[in-house]
């Protein structure tokens, strides 16, 4: 929502929906246009036109209307916003590579907003995000191969697989504190890949099969048919993609502006404190790993079933590191954040190929430049407002 | 209804050899300030970090209220009435001022999950009313606070910060509060404006109980009904501050034997 700045150099005086409603235009046909782009120099010139967008609204006080915007016209930016991605999708129709790189995107920031929860909020880094995202999509291949179970049931399992799993950590997890319930995480994100490697039930180092999602007879490996003209099946998972999105993103809003997202800010300043005023700090933890661990798991469930055929390799260290790198990007806390980063880090690369091999290399940069000079991420978390525009308000 | 509050029997505390509280032994009435002072390490602080159960003491027995409540966890204890401050600020700083004193009430809010999800009317209600209990206490401190419930505490300086510490320690109407002195960091004048804050809290709140550790005698002689004094984890005297004030051994225990 940022690239519009283009258009109107000077802040116009226009009323902050409008210019809202505006920016959210804006970004959804950049979007589309940049998931379109072919040529490296096209993604390169998006890309620039982009952060010169970003930095111009910064400038032009353009980012603040925004804010504003958000804050007092939620139900409206909200709407406006769904609509822009249905809209993008229904555009890229027959596109199969970009549609899967959306889907992608979507599930990444899936994770990412359970990692968010973790981190972000209740200050527990979790460097196996990618493992969960990995159970989650070797539970869909099991059930889908073995049993008759419903593939949006497979979803829920998925999510219920990596908590269950996950719950084996909470003692280590919530007994250690700060880098060392990292350390944890780390040694399980590394041990769970050698576990798949060795594990010739689940398919070894070859990985495995999964099969299609299916909702009451609507097949996923089917186009849907708009106006006579058939569309790319990852239309599909681009429209469950996005409903799964929005619910995490709705119910993670939720969880950070409630009484439970207060004890876990709090429990992440101070732990002491947080006891002294009657937070039970354990309960605060498990909740929230347990909640970042069923976002993974039911992420990875349905990217498991669009991308047909998982392996070990798909569920890497450095996947996890691109997770955290999501939310660090965004800003702790900061879900709109987390939005942003997820096009970033997952978009970018797919689409600048030179840039592909030396993707860790850039984010690490990008990560280390973003701690020492912006520490509050991208799109910095503000203060918690409950109810925006009810009473209890600023 | 017994006249003791908070009583300590030979209350003990060990880090390795070190001896912080060494058989102490004391009591807080109703409705009374109690001023806790002492030379450096004499176990003030200590003793409120058994008290709150942030330690478990080596020997010997906390009751509250008619109540044992040694060894409960923190998390009990405030449930049971006892509030704190702490000597270092201990505000979440990128919290707003309506968060900070919240979290002191976290144990009378509905916690539950699906309470918080999904119950958005209800959320709602208690957000409203946590609002206006939150803003007509941070009110009774300063009126320029209570404009500014949405504002983050970083940006405060520290008498507003110490004043919504103890906002966070009233807001749920424990019966004992326990101050870890108040006026470190302060400005005289600022010191002289909370001691005013702290007498109108007491009137206020008419049986609430206060232990105040402090340095500043003026705040003491000022504040307190009665005194308590430690040396090495040890009640060296008590009585109120004219007495402790003239008592030779209190006056050899702060500036030593010639």
């Amino acid at each position: 929502m940022k690239d519009d700045v283009m258009k109107t150099p000077i802040p116009v005086s226009l009323p902050p929906l409008a210019t809202g409603l505006i920016a959210v235009a804006a970004c959804a046909i950049f979007g589309w246009l940049f998931l379109l782009a072919e040529s490296e120099v096209a993604v390169l010139g998006l890309v620039l036109l982009a952060v010169l967008a970003g930095w111009g609204a910064q400038k032009t006080g353009l980012s603040a209307t925004l804010g504003t915007a958000m804050h007092q016209h939620s139900g409206a930016m909200n709407g406006a916003i769904v609509a822009s991605l249905l809209a993008v999708i229904a555009l890229l129709g027959t596109e199969h590579f970009p549609l899967l790189m959306l889907s992608t995107m979507l599930l990444y920031l899936v994770a990412a907003l359970g990692l968010n929860v973790q981190f972000g909020l209740t200050g527990m880094v979790n460097f196996a995000g990618a493992a969960f995202f990995g159970i989650g999509a070797y539970t869909s291949a099991v059930l889908t191969t073995h049993t008759a179970v419903p593939p949006l049931l497979i979803l829920l399992a998925g999510g219920l697989i990596a908590a269950l799993i996950g719950a084996l950590l909470i003692v280590p997890v919530v007994r250690t504190a700060g880098h060392y319930s990292a350390v944890v995480t780390i040694a399980f994100g590394v041990l769970f890949k050698t576990f798949l490697e060795v594990n010739e039930v689940l398919g070894g180092p070859q990985g495995l099969m999964v099969g299609s999602m299916n909702v009451f007879g609507w097949d996923f490996n089917n186009g849907p048919v708009l106006m006579g003209h058939e569309m790319s099946f990852y239309v599909n998972y681009a429209l469950l993609s996005s409903g799964l999105a929005i619910l995490a993103f709705a119910l993670t809003r939720r969880l950070e502006r409630s009484w439970l997202g207060l004890a876990l800010d709090s429990v992440r300043l101070d732990e002491t404190a947080s006891a002294c005023f009657g937070i039970n700090v354990v309960r605060a933890k498990v909740l929230a790993f347990t909640y970042g661990n069923i976002l993974a798991g039911i992420a990875g469930a349905l990217y498991g079933m669009m991308i047909s055929f998982i392996a070990p390799n798909s569920f890497t260290f450095s996947d996890s590191l691109l997770m955290v790198s999501i939310v660090l990007l965004g800003g702790l806390g900061s879900l709109w954040g987390s939005a942003l980063a997820a096009v970033i880090v997952v978009l970018v690369p797919e689409k600048l190929q030179i840039l592909q091999e030396y993707r860790f290399l850039l984010f690490s940069v990008l990560v280390i430049a973003m701690l020492l000079f912006r520490p509050q991420g991208l799109l910095p978390r503000g203060v918690r407002s409950y109810f925006p525009g009810g009473r209890a308000q600023r | 209804m017994s006249e003791v509050l908070l009583e300590f029997e030979g209350l003990a505390k060990s880090f390795g050899g070190v001896r912080a509280l060494d058989g102490l032994d004391m009591r807080v009435k109703r409705g009374e300030i109690l001023g806790l002072i002492g030379p450096n390490g004499s176990g003030k602080t200590t003793s409120f970090n058994v008290v709150t159960g942030i330690y478990t003491p080596t020997s010997g027995r906390v009751r509250f209220d008619g109540r044992d409540i040694t060894g409960l966890g923190a998390r009990k204890v405030y449930e049971a009435g006892i509030a704190r401050t702490f000597q270092r600020s201990r505000l979440c700083l990128d919290l707003s001022i309506f968060d900070n004193v919240m979290i002191g009430n976290h144990a009378r809010v509905n916690n539950g999950l699906w309470f918080n999800l999904m119950n958005r009317r209800g959320l709602r209600r208690e957000v409203e009313d946590g609002y206006a209990r939150a803003r007509e206490l941070v009110a009774g401190f300063s009126a320029d606070l209570a404009d500014r419930m949405f504002a983050p505490v970083g940006a405060l300086p520290m008498i507003e910060r110490r004043r919504i510490e103890i906002c966070r320690a009233l807001v749920s109407a424990p019966k004992l509060l326990l101050l870890d002195e108040p006026s470190a960091g302060m400005t005289h004048d600022e010191t002289a404006q909370l001691m005013d804050d702290i007498l109108a809290v007491r009137d206020r709140m008419g049986d609430l109980s206060i232990v105040i550790i402090e340095h500043e005698m003026g705040v003491i002689e000022r504040l307190t009904d009665h005194c308590v004094v430690l040396s090495y984890g040890r009640k060296i005297s008590e009585g109120s501050y004219a007495a402790i004030a003239a008592d030779p051994e209190v006056q050899t225990a702060y500036l030593g034997v010639d």
